[in-house]
Formats: structure tokens, sequence, C-alpha cells
């Protein structure tokens, strides 16, 4: 069965390709594959009738225990015939139905048979899982073909409503699978329905609304006939035989387990019932031929689930036989209705005449398939309904429904070959209101729609549809012994019999009353007509779904609009309160305090925390920018205290470097924002503030005080010392972890800083990774760095040799030359305003600063067993670029940096990334240490551990994250103000937002 | 079992780092937002070294006697304080981004969210989908134009 599976996804994915080289032709080729199948499932036949029909099993996700099994059982057998008989006819009937020219015949071809496929796989799977998944395979190609005229509105609208209803239907039909399987304790169809769990009301309520929605029952019955808007053979084979009985054959599987439940009875008789009765009448009033026979699809879907759900044997037999007789009559019928469209161009019944004439061999087809439709004998149609009738013998509510429904069968069954074929006096011209042409005798010779000659091949199908219809109905007995194995499975009524003639029976008259009723119905149409539409009716389910839809868009606008308030304080505040209440409250009732406090481990801690809290106090209430900076700074050396206090001697280099940092990027960026935080005044969220602030700080403190005793196991860092020794090859166990044991996480980290470092650049440079590299040689001789301010003291100030006069904004230096170079202390140092040098500051710098790149050289080799690494070296590497950059301006930050932060960034990655590569390649784990102990000349001896390279990965990113803050926020903002090129006043946004809208 | 009695000092300045950060956190202002949540972060920090374990001798190998502070605490703050560099200058950047558009660093309230709370308050539709809507038509008129490219053989 999986090689059937597989040959139908191997002609849906070679499909376009035959369309293409082959023109509608490839339907030739491609009816092989579902013909293929009813082939194959002939061949089991006998297998199949004696009960050992083929299963087979493949383990797909054994975690899930989801399984690939599928089972062939006379149900099956028989569902698989008609899908793969029907589908072959079809696409015979494509070859010939569409133009050469008919646009997306390849994606047609393909989804075609992909449904085909998935039909296949929804009939044979024994696992619910995969049922459920055949059945959205089958949901979304539908979807597809209904909307393969994807320009029409109309088709658009259709396929989405069938989606939308069917997908609704398959996701409940989903939650009764998994109740199901789980109080089973399998997904095994066949276990399930061998040993039915009881009780599950609820799970037979969400199976049966999968069912009814694909089956099209009331009351979701519209998308039915909407969907009609797909091409007609699409119709003649989802819309009748197949698609919509997939509904029929959950009912169906799960019947013989459930229908003793007075829940699932309720439902399939008031709904089967329902929607037969519904859809006749519906049918009655159409104009559009394929209309007509959708509503008639629905009316008989309503009977067949009906049937094979009321769960008696003698009923589940005639189901089952009227599902075979639908899939051939109404397949047959929609191809003829797909012939008179292509002759004619028209399906409306009032502008058809004379085409059973021109075309006699259709009408015929037609007349074979709408005589088992009406029940006529010796037709299959027939054959199927007396046993329904004889079955429903001691339920005569239901028998009148069935009846009645019947009736309404019969008049709109020969309503519609009447419309289809019949020659009328009374046809007017395209155009004409029906009103005046109904029984107008002045219209009589009017022209009716002119036809033409389709080819022959598309009626062969129908034909052969038609004719089946009748010759299975002579072979009442092989039907009945093919389908009682299934009727065997239910548990109760007495075993039904199909009979062609049994003789003068209560039942025989009934059919015969049935007949008479319905031509008399058919003979008065025009009344019924006149009176149909005369009779109010409220809003149609078609009409009541787009309220629905229209309705729950508001709903999702009003929950949106009170959700998604916009406003980032009520966010986090949610946010918080939730932490608050969440945490909060099991602190207070399921945990227990501590035994007993430490005031502190070292005195020195009281120190260092009561600056932290002050300082963290005195930022709340600052309302300069810079002094909150600076107060934050003394914050955080505090805390590089406390790391150091507790035995954190690598957190407090870290931090001490990092607020240094912090610090210098902070005044970049408060140079331009205004000084004073601006006014809130709203005090009463102030005080809402206040109070959420001080909630959250009681909670984690709280958590502070718990979490410690909270420990129930010993910390997994207890070997860590042995191991950072050992496999590390170093003694700074925090070193170790950072660039071996956790080293994935590092390297997760790191990439942080590499998208934060590129955040930063790409938010201030916008449209480019970030900006040129200034060198010393670039430098504008007529405007210096950080000029622009007045400068008192430039009177003061001695002229330099060469440059103009008092010119406050000039350049100091002169034209470099290689005597006036050897007396700068720092290259760029001569392109700074004059008024912003300090010979003191470059002194220093000039002196520092490769002090500096030797101690963060120190740091990073050191590392491994000493504080240090690559972060705290990165850190220092970056401080030593900012000092030059603060000292001489964005061209020193030039000439001591010449690179550019992405490629540093890069590389870093790249080495950290690299060494577990070499690792794994060296036959390690991933990122795991290797340690050479080499012996050098002249050096000694040298303990080389490849993590070093890994910690040198770290040292690059965080070099490129200071330069790239350095290159964006110091110097490219330098640039901006002096060219005068930051967007200044309120109109700023706006052109900002033209310029975006011409790119 | 090491020692884990809780040291006060250290968890009120958790307790007052998280309170003051929070107070900001909730402001409009993005360089307060970022100052709070700096303070945030550090009575974080904080918080993961007190529930590490009490203090001890640096977890370097070979530094003494007695004994040590957990180490893998101390690893993931590292890499915290560090990655609180990276958002802090992050976090600069979009206030210097907003100064360039606005001359402000208020965090605004979002525009789409407000127009669409303001159409719902007036029951008024955000979009229009007219393959959805549309009563006009009935199934009929839909059907009498929807024509297959069907191939209609000779005369």
């Amino acid at each position: 069965m999986l090689l059937l599976l597989t040959v139908q996804v191997i002609a849906a994915l070679v499909a376009p390709v035959l369309v293409r080289l082959m023109g509608r032709k490839a339907f030739w080729v491609l009816a092989l594959a579902p013909a293929s199948a009813a082939v194959w499932a002939l061949s089991w036949t006998s297998a199949v009738q004696r009960g050992d029909g083929p299963t087979e099993s493949v383990e797909w996700i054994p975690s899930l225990g989801i399984e690939l099994t599928f089972r062939l059982d006379t149900l099956s057998w028989f569902m698989t015939l008609i899908v793969g008989g029907v589908g072959a006819l079809v696409l015979v009937y494509c070859s010939a139905y569409f133009t050469t020219t008919a646009s997306g015949l390849a994606r047609f071809a393909a989804v075609f048979v992909a449904f085909e496929g998935a039909m296949l796989g929804l009939v044979t799977a024994d696992d619910m899982l995969m049922l459920f998944v055949f059945w959205e395979l089958t949901t979304v190609t539908s979807y597809l073909l209904i909307g393969h005229y994807a320009e029409r509105k109309a088709s658009r609208r259709a396929a989405m409503q069938a989606i939308v209803i069917t997908t609704a239907g398959g996701l409940a039909m989903l939650v009764g699978i998994l109740l199901l399987g789980e109080a089973a304790g399998t997904y095994r169809l066949s276990e399930v329905i061998a040993r039915p769990p009881p009780g599950m009301t609820v799970a037979i309520v969400c199976l049966l609304a999968g069912a009814i929605t694909k089956s099209a029952l009331i009351p979701f019955h519209f998308w039915l006939p909407a969907a009609m808007a797909a091409p007609t053979p699409v119709s003649a084979y989802l819309h009748a035989a197949a698609m919509v009985k997939a509904g029929v054959y959950l009912v169906a599987r799960f019947a013989p387990a459930y229908s003793s439940d007075p829940t699932w009875h309720g439902i399939v008789v008031v709904l089967g019932c329902g929607t037969m009765l519904l859809g006749g009448y519906r049918a009655l009033r159409q104009h559009d031929l394929k209309l007509v026979l959708a509503f008639g699809t629905v009316s008989q879907l309503g009977l067949i689930i009906l049937l094979v759900g009321l769960g008696t044997r003698a009923a589940a037999l005639a189901g089952l036989a009227l599902l075979g007789a639908h899939a051939m009559f109404k397949a047959a019928l929609f191809l003829v209705v797909g012939v008179v469209d292509a002759a004619t161009g028209t399906r409306d019944l009032r502008r058809l005449s004379g085409v059973g004439r021109t075309l006699p061999l259709t009408a015929l087809a037609g007349a074979l398939a709408t005589a088992s439709m009406i029940g006529l004998i010796p037709f299959a149609g027939y054959v199927a309904k007396e046993s329904a009738l004889e079955s429903l013998h001691d339920d005569p509510v239901t028998l009148t429904a069935v009846a009645v429904g019947s009736v309404l069968t019969v008049a709109y069954g020969l309503r519609l070959w009447w419309g289809a074929f019949a020659t009328k006096r009374a046809v007017a011209p395209a155009g004409v209101d029906t009103d005046t042409s109904l029984g107008d005798a002045a219209h009589a010779d009017a022209d009716p729609a002119p036809i033409t000659h389709p080819s022959l091949l598309l009626v062969w199908p129908a034909m052969i549809l038609g004719v089946l219809g009748l010759a299975v109905a002579l072979l009442p007995q092989l039907g009945e012994h093919l389908l009682l194995p299934y009727a065997d499975t239910y548990p109760s009524g007495e075993a039904g019999h199909l009979v062609l003639w049994a003789g003068i029976t209560p039942t025989f008259l009934l059919t015969l009353a049935i007949l008479f009723s319905g031509a008399l119905l058919f003979v008065v149409r025009d009344r019924v007509e006149r009176w149909q539409s005369d009779l109010y009716h409220g809003p149609d389910a078609d009409r009541l779904y787009r309220r629905f839809m229209r309705r729950l868009d508001d709903v999702a606008a009003d929950v949106t609009a009170v959700t998604q308030r916009g406003s980032l304080p009520i966010y986090l505040g949610l946010i918080l309160v939730v932490f608050v209440l969440a945490v909060g409250g099991p602190l207070l009732t399921q945990t227990t305090l501590a035994r007993h406090y430490i005031p502190w481990d070292d005195p020195a801690q009281v120190v260092f925390a009561a600056a932290a809290i002050a300082s963290a106090l005195l930022v709340t209430r600052a309302r300069r920018r810079l002094k909150a900076v600076i107060l934050l700074g003394v914050g955080g050396y505090a805390m590089a205290g406390l790391y150091l206090l507790h035995g954190a001697p690598d957190l407090a280099l870290t931090q001490v470097l990092v607020e240094t940092v912090t610090l210098v990027v902070f005044v970049l960026v408060l140079r331009r924002l205004p000084p004073y935080f601006s006014d809130r005044p709203l005090v009463a969220s102030r005080w809402l503030r206040l109070a959420l602030g001080l909630a959250v700080g009681l909670v984690v403190a709280g958590v502070a005080l718990v979490a410690p005793g909270a420990r129930t196991h010993l910390p997994v860092s207890a070997d860590f010392a042995d191991e950072a020794v050992t496999w590390g090859g170093g003694k700074n166990i925090v070193n170790v972890t950072l660039v071996d044991i956790r080293a994935w996480d590092t390297m997760g980290e790191i990439s942080v800083l590499l998208v934060a470092a590129t955040g930063v650049a790409s938010l201030v440079f916008l449209s480019r990774r970030t900006g040129a590299i200034f060198r010393a040689q670039d430098a504008q001789r007529d405007r210096a760095v950080w000029g622009g301010s007045s400068d008192p003291m430039a009177a003061l100030r001695l002229p330099a040799a060469g440059s103009t006069q008092g010119d406050a904004s000039g350049i100091s230096g002169s034209v470099p030359s290689s005597q006036a170079r050897g007396r700068e202390w720092l290259q760029a140092g001569r392109t700074l305003a004059p008024q912003r040098r300090s010979v003191i500051f470059e002194v220093v710098v000039r002196l520092l600063f490769h002090t500096m790149i030797v101690y963060s050289v120190f740091l990073l080799f050191s590392g491994h067993n000493a504080p240090g690494g690559g972060f705290a070296a990165g850190l220092v590497t970056g401080i030593a670029l900012i000092v030059r950059y603060l000292a001489g301006g964005r061209y020193e930050l030039g000439e001591a940096a010449p690179v550019q932060a992405g490629l540093l960034l890069g590389v870093g990655l790249f080495l950290s990334a690299g060494v577990g590569v070499v690792a794994l390649v060296a036959g390690g784990s991933v990122l795991e240490s290797w340690i050479w102990d080499l012996h050098l000349p002249v050096v000694g001896d040298l303990h080389l551990v490849t993590s070093l390279f890994f910690d040198l990965g770290v040292y690059l990113v965080v070099v490129g994250l200071v330069l790239d803050i350095l290159r964006s926020l110091g110097a490219e903002i330098d640039r901006r103000a002096e060219t005068g090129e930051d967007p200044v006043g309120a109109g700023a946004s706006e052109r900002i937002a033209a310029s975006k809208a011409d790119a | 079992m090491i020692d884990m009695s809780p040291n006060l000092v250290l968890v009120v300045t958790i307790g007052v780092l998280f309170a003051a950060g929070v107070y900001l956190l909730l402001e409009r202002s993005l360089s307060r937002v970022l100052i709070g949540v700096i303070l945030v972060g550090n009575g974080a920090n904080l918080l993961f070294l007190v529930a590490g374990g009490a203090a001890g001798r640096p977890p370097i190998v070979g530094s003494g006697q007695g004994p040590m502070s957990d180490p893998l605490p101390q690893a993931m703050v590292l890499t915290a304080i560090v990655i609180t560099l990276g958002m802090t200058a992050f976090l600069l950047a979009l206030a210097y981004r907003s100064w360039q558009l606005n001359r402000h660093d208020e965090v605004q309230d979002d525009v789409e969210d407000r127009r669409i709370a303001r159409l719902a308050g007036r029951d008024e539709r955000a979009t229009t989908d007219s393959d959805t809507e549309g009563f006009g038509e009935s199934l009929d008129d839909e059907a009498a134009e929807a024509r297959d490219e069907a191939d209609r053989g000779s005369a």
C-alpha cells in the first residue's frame, strides 16, 4: 500500500512536467495512477472478502507512537475502488474537457492527482493520526482545486469558505481522535473499533463535527454549492465521488463502535434527515445545473450518513450500496453537465433547449444516471433505496423523512434532465428576464443557446458510469456478497439484503408512490419555483456564516484593542504584576525561611552595599541625565567591590571595565540628548510605579532569602575544579567554564554581542553596515574635529606656522611634514580644534596606549590560570581605543584601529566556532579542548590549549563591539555634527519618511 | 553540604536595586528605562551569586585554603555583564535615533496599536476584504459567471 501511495505521489510530482511536455494528453498517463489503485483493490477482492486483506505498518515517529499503518478491509476496499475508478475516469475526461490553451493546467493536474493520493491514504490508513493527516491533505488540495481560477472572486471566496469550515471540523476531529486514542491506549483504528472505550460522548461529538463539515451536512452545507466555482471535473470527483465521502467514510468507520450511543444517534438522525430535506428543497429552485446537482448531493449525503450511522446492519448495507450508486450517478451527472456546458456555453436550464436532440449520446448517459438517482427500476439507485426503505420499516418518522426526501429527489432529478436536454417551447434568448419567459408564448421561437459538438471522449466516462449503475443493479447478489462483511461488523439489527425484485411488498408500493409524487412535483415545477421564491426565508446559512466571520473579525479587533495598548509601561507593568503574583504568592505560602542568617561575609560588604543602595536611590531622583549616569557608574563600581568580596575576582575585573566603557558610551550619546529628563506631570502614575517597584523589590529579596536554602543537590560545579585542570588545562575555573565546559553558552553570548554591535552600527548608519575608517591624512583642513563652539582662549594661543590667523575653528597644525609629525604626541592630534587639545592628555595617552595593549594581551594569555580572559582583555583593549579616541578624535581612532569592526566581529566568531570544528575533526566532541605541551628553544616549555583560540575569538568580538560603538556613536555622530547632517527640527521625521518612500 | 545561610546585606541590596530599577523601567524616557534595566541587571547578577552560595575564596585552583565560591554562577554573570554592555549600547543607539527623528528619547505608544484601538472603539474596520464580504451576488449570479476553459468542440 505504501508502494501504491508512493506511485500517487510520484505521479503528482511529475504531473506538471508531463502536462508541459504532452499538453492535455498527459491526463491519459496520469489516469494510470488512480486506475492502478482500483486494479490493485480488485486484485485483493477475494482476500478482503475472506477478511484477510493486506496490512502494512512502518514506524514513523516511534516516540509519539505514530505509525504508517494501512489496512484494507471491506469498507476501505470499496472506497478505494470508488476513489480509484472514478478518479481514472475523470482524469480521462479532463484530457478532452479543457482547451489545449487552458491556464494553470500543470498545477491542476498535479493537485488533482495529489488529492487522489491523499484520498487513497485516507481510506486505507489504519492509524487515526495518519487518518487526520490525510484528511487535512484532502482539505488543502481541495482548497487549491476549488480556487483553481484564482483570479475570480467567487472562486477565492468559495475556496476560503470550504477550507475554513472543513479545517475547523478537522481540528475538532483531531481533538476527538486524541481523546479516543488516549482512552483506548492506541491510535490503531482497527483496535479502537474492536474495543471502543466507553463513555466517549465528547470524542463522538468531535468526530462527528469533522464528518459533518466535510460531508456538507447542515448547518455547514453551504460550502458545497459555493464550491461549484471549481472546474466541473473537480465537482464530479471531489464534490460527488470522493472528498465529500470522507465524512461518510468516517461515520461508517466509527458507526459499528459508537452508533448505539444516544448522542451519536440523535446527531446522525436529525442532521441526516434535515440535510436530506433541505438539500432536496433547495435543489428544486436552482437554475444552474451544477447548483441543482450540488444541492442534490447535499441531500444525498444526508441520506447516506443517516443510513450508515443508524447502526443496524440492514441500514448499513443499504447505505454502502447507496454510497456506491451515488458515486456513479452523481459523478456521471456532473460529467454530463460539463459536456452540456462545453457544448452550449451555459448551464442555465432556462436557456438550454434541444440539447438532447443534438447530443443524443450525452442525453442517454444523463438519462441512465438520472434514472439511477431517482431510484428507477432496474438501476443501482433503486436497489439501494429499496433496501434503505426496507431497513427503516420499523422507524416511521425517519421513514417518512426519507420518503419525502426521495420525492424531492425524483422531482429535482427529472427537472435536471429536462432542464439539460429537453426541447422547450418557451426558451428566451439570453438576457431576457426570467419571469416574462416562463410560459410566455411570444418567445416560443426565441433562439436557444447555440450548440456545438464537444469531443465524444467526454461522453464515455459518464456512459461507463451510467451503464455500470445498470449492470451492478442486475447482479444485486454480488453486491450484497461483497458488502456484507462490512455490514456484519455492526453489532445490532438483522442482516439486510440487496435485491432487484422482491415482489409486491409495501416497500415497493412506497417506491411507486414516491416516483409518482415526484413526477407530479416535477410537472408543477413552475408553481413550486414561484412558491419557493415567494415564501419568506430568513438569512440563509451562507449569509449567517459571512456575518459570523465578520463578527469574529470585530471581536479580534476588540481583543487587540484591549490587550495591545501599544504602551511600553503598560506591557512591562503587566508582566511585572504577573511576576509579583506568580512568584510572590508561592513565596509566601509554600516556602520556609532559612534557619539562620549571617549579616555579612565581610564587614567591608556593608560599605560597598551602602554605596550601591545610595546610588540606586539617588539615580531614581536625578533630573539631570549626566548626574544619573555618573551615579549609575558609582553603583556599578560598588558592585565590583561586592563581587570581589564574594570571591569573584573575574567578575570584579569585568564589572570595572564594563562600567568604564558604559560611562563613556552614555556620555557619547548624552551629548545629543537634552540635559534634563522631561517632566512627567502624572503624579498618580509615579506612586503606582513606586508601589510596583517596591513589590518587585520585596519579592526578589524574598527569593534571595529563600533560594540559597532551597538547594537539594550538590551544585553541578562541584567537580568543575578537577575537570578544569584535567580536561581544560587551566586553573581559573571561571575562565575554563567559559571557554571549555560551557563553551556553547559563551558562543551564544558572543553571537549576541555581534548582533548588538551590528544593531548599533545599523541604527546610526541606517543604510550601511558601517562608515569609512577615518585616517589622519584624510582630515579636511577647513573643519576641525569638535570645533564649532566659541574659543575664548584663542587669543592666548600662539598661532601655528602656516595656519590662518585667529581662525577659531581652523586646524592649528600645519601641512604634515616629517619634521612636524615627529613633534606630535598623537598622529591625528592636529585634526582637533585647538581648544579641544590637551597636551597632558595626549602625552599620557601616548605613554599608556601600548602599555594597555600589552596588559590586555597578558590578560588574554594568563586568563586560563589567573583572573582575566578574553572578555576582560577585550575590554582593556577597548578602553585603550576609547582613550585614543577621546584624546585625538575620530581620526586618531582610525589611526589606532585601522580595521572595520565587522571584520573583527566576524573573525572572532569564526575563530571561536572554528576551534570547535577543529576539535571535531581531531576526533573529539565539538569545542573540546586539546592540550599540547611543546618544548621550544629559547622560549621554554609552552603549554598550549586550543581553548586559547576560543578565548581569542571572544577577545576579538569584544574589541569589535567597542570599536563599533566608537565608530557609530562616537565618530559618526561627531562627523554629522560638524557637517550639519543630523536632521534638526520637527520636520525631520517627515523628511525621513519621504526619503524612505522614494527608496 | 556547603553553607547556605543568606547574607542579609546582599539581600537588602538586591531588593533595593530591583525596586529602583523597576521604578525607572516604567518611565517613558528611554535613557531612564535603560538605567532601570542596568539597575535590575546588577540586582539580578547579585542574586545569582547569592543563590549560588556563600562567599569563599576565588575559584582558582591553588589560590589558597578554605571553601571556594561557586564558579558556575560567576561564569554566567560574567557574560551577563558584557551582554549588558552590548544592550546598553544598542538602547543608546535607539535613543540617539529617537532624538534624530523626534528630538527626544521618549518611548511613544505604538501608532498602529493605537489606530486599531481607535477603530475598534468606533466599531470601524481596519481592513476590508472584498473576497469575503459583499452580500450582493446570489449563488446563481455567481454560478452564471463561473465558466470553465472547456473545449467547445466543433459546431
